[in-house]
């Protein structure tokens, strides 16, 4: 179980440290830094831990249960390409973090920078370490996000919010994809389960379903992976902090999708239709990457085409499905990651210290900053793929593989356009080194601001720039094992002899290795000609193409919108009650049978005659004298009353209690609404539209009203009553019925509903709280008084009757409150008239003098109320039983005799807290947006 | 007259106002209107345990016969989140009002400010 544990540590660890690093959001940025830091390094030690049975070929495996009915198991599994994968995302994250630490600038929000961070780690570890496609296609969309969080960070940029949408809606579009095609490989397979699929190659690619779960994995990847022509998104994702564009964009999440392509080799490769596709698109990326990069001008930018090009390469060395090339793409991931990752810091440090990113107003930087220039020159020379570095290795093992593939049926296409991709690649590479630190300064003022950083910020690109050297100069050593191990991984088979070094006699790769670097230096030579001739073309720009898509795709959506659904909500509202009333009239006249049932009617008595003529007279006064807002208030608060009775005559003590408390504060509410709205619009229905509605109306009520009647005189069928009243007392613990219904047998039912209520309540503060700015704050600034008010503000009278009324109101709720699980009441109805004491207070002595005196806030009402219903759920599930379990027992003190303890009473609690929450946010933020209003009012009279 | 019919009646009385109130042109009134829909609904659903004098479903060792439980504690929490619906429904009808200066539910700008105490301010847009 060791293993097991491990594996769980390390996939959840850099979690915690994002919800840690949440939580002390106001902490120092030490200890964001330091937390973030030290879950990334614990992470490594783990990792390495596993290095033995990883690489060894003893895969550490573990799988718990999640959802087994859809095959989505956790299932964490850590093989030699999991485990090269985890230590560049946890060793660069580590790295990265150390460089942040230094780049961020003093009033930066750290704890939400590093949150995110780890955030992101986590989930791009999941993606490497998952067994299970639907557990990795769910880190696949964290990934998403969390780069959306971490692209935007900077939120007061328009460039920055821009940049994130469109990295989400690139990536995450293809991550809607990839779910297709995850699913459609899993059905094919016949397991979700990552070995399982892996070893079922054969079947996968004989089915018809191939192509199209091929298309749709590969959009996946290709959007992850920047590829042609889903590649715009990764130049304007620089506009995040640097160390973001260092981590995420060089080498973690845009190597996703070539991670993602290695992983699922040995079941998509080898078939011609994935090697065209994957080797042409690679191709086109590298060549197209690695020539836009030659003419970007912002350090980060050129960076970011290099990265798309680099990538092409990638993709296009999976694409040969070829073992020689899945190890030199291997190779080249590590020696990617290293170079580019420093690159990225090297240049976030030039415009730290310079001030800006343009690289044409900066030159000759050397002078100034030495270190830099040495970190930066090494590693955009292993990224040129000069001798002695790593990139050098790497490259001409992907050169020699090119003549290996007969692209379009000539033999010479592959290699010739591979070398044109490599000879750009030196151009930009040598660009960036030369331009920058080489020749004089191109402009004074940032050269003279430049100096060197401190250790602290230039460390982490020094050391990744050193590997980038190492895996030149000793690659046996450093790299060979890991490289085997991984490429055995990758293609399914035993891991290959590798046989790595600088000089391997004169050969066509070394020739064309040559010719690229010497193409490379003429083009830099030649730089500025050119650089005039790629500016006179226009070229389509990327950016606005997508926004362009965006825009037709909206308009389009809109118009289906409004082709379905017309905007008027008074003709959808009419389409529903006529099609509905037909649906009944027709099911009436299908279904037969005679309107009134056989059960015997209760004889009414005259009490009841004329609570009813007064219900409908009140029912027919709202409808026909709606105009005078106050009046038809006034007739509903009559509904309202009458329908109380009837509960309380009908046996529902409980309905009859909850209705009247609820019809007072519905009433307080819609008097305050109607304060600010207009009380007498015109009328505006014209005559004939009146009678369609009527005979609409009438003929809705015939029919509802002729269910009810049939229903009422028929007898129920049989019902589960029998068991709630039997167990009731013995099981529940409790004489009312209905009570322990809502807290015990249907308690989840009650969880969903105070959480909505809860929602409705955080709606209704959101809706008012903004109230006050823009076109809505002018208007309430602007309002007046227009009803007529009493002399006295707040009546002598009323508020010391209020006053004494309070402790006895408060009592008797709470009395309500305490009885409800034997007796008529419970939390709802406890609630209700506690929040009617309260209301009374505001109603009585104003809203200033009752929130200066409210011992409560009602955000924390409702969060608590929902905690407390939860927790009382979870401990049932701590001691073992289903969630929501109830307990009760019989305790007996002194004086006051035996008692009974019930967790249903806690819960009840829950579903008390949450409503009175609920009901004093939505009433007293009404009332104190009227009287902000007012007094806004007031202050404007002479 | 039975409480049967008188309760039946009643339903379809308020579903009826309730069904010509939401089909009105101001907020208010439809607001009204779904209230009164609401009431009939809550009875419709404590009507499907039919209707019982003076049983109500408190238990106790010397009683036998109850009425049905479940619509009850059903209708309990529907009257609450109708409260609750009810309120938000208030509140978007009111901010809809100060958004645009008008209550008419598709949001038309039908001149109303005039009559009443809310003018357009300054600042609003139009």
């Amino acid at each position: 179980m060791a293993i097991a544990m491990t594996l769980l540590t390390l996939a959840l660890l850099p979690f915690v440290a994002a919800l840690a690093i949440a939580l002390l959001h106001g902490a120092p940025r030490a200890v964001h830094s330091g937390i973030a830091g030290g879950a990334s390094a614990a992470g490594l030690a783990l990792l390495a831990s596993l290095a033995a049975p990883a690489l060894g070929g003893d895969v550490p495996l573990a799988r718990w249960d999640w959802v087994p009915s859809l095959g989505l198991d956790l299932t964490l599994m850590v093989d030699p390409l999991g485990w090269m994968f985890g230590l560049l995302i946890l060793g660069i994250g580590l790295l990265v973090v150390v460089f942040a630490h230094s780049y961020l600038y003093q009033n930066e929000d750290t704890g939400r920078f590093f949150a995110s961070l780890m955030l992101f780690q986590g989930a791009m570890l999941g993606i490497v370490i998952a067994g299970n496609v639907l557990l990795l296609l769910v880190f696949w969309e964290l990934t998403s996000l969390a780069s959306f969080l971490l692209i935007g960070f900077w939120q007061h940029k328009a460039e920055a919010r821009q940049g994130a949408r469109m990295a989400l809606a690139v990536t995450g579009g293809g991550g809607l994809a990839l779910i297709g095609g995850m699913v459609l490989l899993g059905l094919i397979a016949g397991s979700f389960d990552l070995a399982t699929i892996l070893a079922r190659g054969d079947i996968v690619r004989a089915s018809p379903l191939y192509p199209l779960m091929l298309g749709l994995v590969l959009i996946g990847c290709f959007t992850k992976s920047a590829q042609f022509p889903f590649h715009f998104w990764l130049p304007h994702a620089m506009a995040a902090p640097t160390p973001v564009s260092a981590y995420l964009h060089s080498a973690t999440m845009v190597k996703a999708g070539v991670f993602l392509l290695a992983r699922l080799w040995p079941v998509l490769a080898g078939t011609e239709l994935y090697t065209v596709t994957v080797t042409t698109v690679g191709l086109v990326t590298m060549i197209f990457g690695a020539c836009v990069a030659l003419f970007r001008h912002d350090l980060k930018s050129i960076l970011a085409y290099s990265t798309i090009s680099q990538l092409g390469m990638l993709v296009m060395l999976l694409g040969f499905s070829l073992e020689a090339a899945a190890l030199a793409a291997v190779l080249h991931i590590l020696n990617h990651a290293a170079f580019k990752a420093a690159l990225f810091m090297s240049a976030g440090i030039v415009e730290h210290e310079t001030g800006t990113r343009d690289i044409r107003r900066l030159g000759g930087l050397t002078k100034a900053m030495p270190v830099t220039a040495w970190i930066a020159t090494l590693a955009a020379a292993a990224m040129a793929g000069l001798p002695p570095l790593g990139g050098f290795i790497s490259k001409e093992l992907m050169l020699y593989q090119t003549p290996k593939l007969v692209l379009a049926g000539l033999p010479w296409l592959l290699p010739v356009l591979a070398t044109v991709g490599a000879t750009f690649s030196v151009a930009y590479s040598l660009r960036f080194a030369a331009h920058l630190f080489a020749g004089k300064p191109r402009e004074a003022e940032p050269f003279a601001r430049a100096h060197d950083p401190s250790p602290a910020m230039w460390a982490a690109p020094a050391l990744l720039t050193t590997l980038a050297v190492l895996l030149g100069l000793v690659p046996m050593l450093l790299a060979a094992p890991l490289v085997g191990a991984v490429t055995g991984a990758v293609t399914g088979s035993a891991p290959p002899e590798v046989e790595l070094g600088l000089w391997h006699g004169v050969n066509l790769a070394l020739i064309l290795s040559m010719a690229a670097v010497a193409g490379g230096a003429v083009l830099l030579w030649r730089h500025a000609g050119l650089l005039a001739l790629w500016e006179r073309a226009s070229l389509p720009d990327a950016k606005r193409m997508f926004e362009l898509t965006l825009g037709l795709a909206d308009r389009w959506t809109r118009k289906a919108l409004v082709a379905t659904h017309t905007p008027s909500l008074q003709r959808m509202l009419l389409a529903s009650f006529a099609v509905t009333i037909l649906l009944v009239i027709e099911g009436a006249l299908t279904g037969g049978g005679v309107l009134t049932g056989t059960r015997p009617g209760l004889p009414a008595n005259l009490p009841a005659i004329a609570a009813w003529t007064l219900l409908i007279a009140a029912t027919l006064a709202t409808a026909l004298d709606s105009h005078n807002r106050l009046r038809a208030l006034l007739f509903v608060s009559v509904i309202g009353l009458v329908v109380s009775l009837a509960f309380a005559v009908l046996s529902a003590p409980d309905l009859a209690l909850t209705q009247i408390s609820v019809e007072a504060v519905t009433v307080l509410l819609m008097l305050l609404a109607l304060n600010l709205l207009p009380k007498q619009p015109p009328v505006i229905s014209s005559a004939s539209r009146k009678t369609r509605d009527a005979a609409i109306a009438i003929a809705g009520g015939l029919l509802v009203g002729g269910i009810a009647w049939a229903m009422l005189t028929r007898d129920p069928g049989p019902s589960i009553a029998a068991f709630h009243l039997a167990n009731a007392k013995p099981g529940g613990g409790g004489t009312n019925v209905v009570n322990v219904i809502l807290v015990d047998f249907r308690a989840y039912d009650t969880l969903g509903e105070i959480i909505v209520l809860g929602i409705a309540g955080l709606g209704i503060f959101a809706l008012l709280d903004t109230a006050e700015v823009g076109a809505s704050g002018a208007r309430l600034r602007a309002w007046r008084a227009d009803m007529p008010h009493s002399p006295e503000r707040h009546p002598m009278m009323l508020v010391a009757a209020s006053r004494i009324i309070l402790p006895l109101t408060l009592a008797v709720g709470i009395y309500l409150f305490l009885r409800g699980h034997n007796q008529p009441g419970g939390g709802f109805i406890g609630a209700l008239v506690v929040a009617i004491a309260f209301l009374v207070q505001y109603l009585a002595a104003g809203f200033d003098w009752s929130d200066a005196r409210k011992p409560f806030g009602e955000h924390n009402l409702i969060g608590w109320g929902v905690l407390v219903a939860m927790a009382t759920g979870l401990g049932a599930m701590a001691l073992g039983a289903p969630f929501l379990t109830s307990w009760f027992d019989y305790f007996s003190l002194p004086l006051i005799g035996k008692f009974e303890l019930a967790s249903a009473m806690l819960f009840d609690t829950g579903v008390f807290l949450t409503v009175l929450g609920a009901v004093m946010l939505a009433l007293a933020q009404l009332s104190h947006v009227a009287t902000r209003a007012a007094r806004a009012a007031g202050e404007d009279k002479p | 007259m039975s409480y049967e019919f008188l309760f039946a009646s009643a339903i379809g009385v308020l579903v009826a106002g309730g069904i010509f109130l939401a089909l009105r042109a101001r907020t208010f009134q439809v607001v009204m209107g779904l209230t009164l829909i609401s009431y009939a609904v809550n009875l419709f659903l404590f009507a499907s345990g039919r209707l019982v004098l003076n049983r109500p479903p408190i238990w106790d060792k010397t009683v036998s016969e109850y009425t049905d439980p479940l619509p009850q504690a059903l209708v309990l929490t529907a009257i609450v989140i109708t409260f609750g619906m009810t309120a938000f429904v208030v509140i978007l009808a009111l901010r809809s009002f100060l958004e645009t200066g008008s209550d008419h539910v598709d949001g038309d700008r039908v001149p109303c400010d005039a009559q009443d105490g809310l003018a357009d301010g300054e600042g609003a847009e139009p």
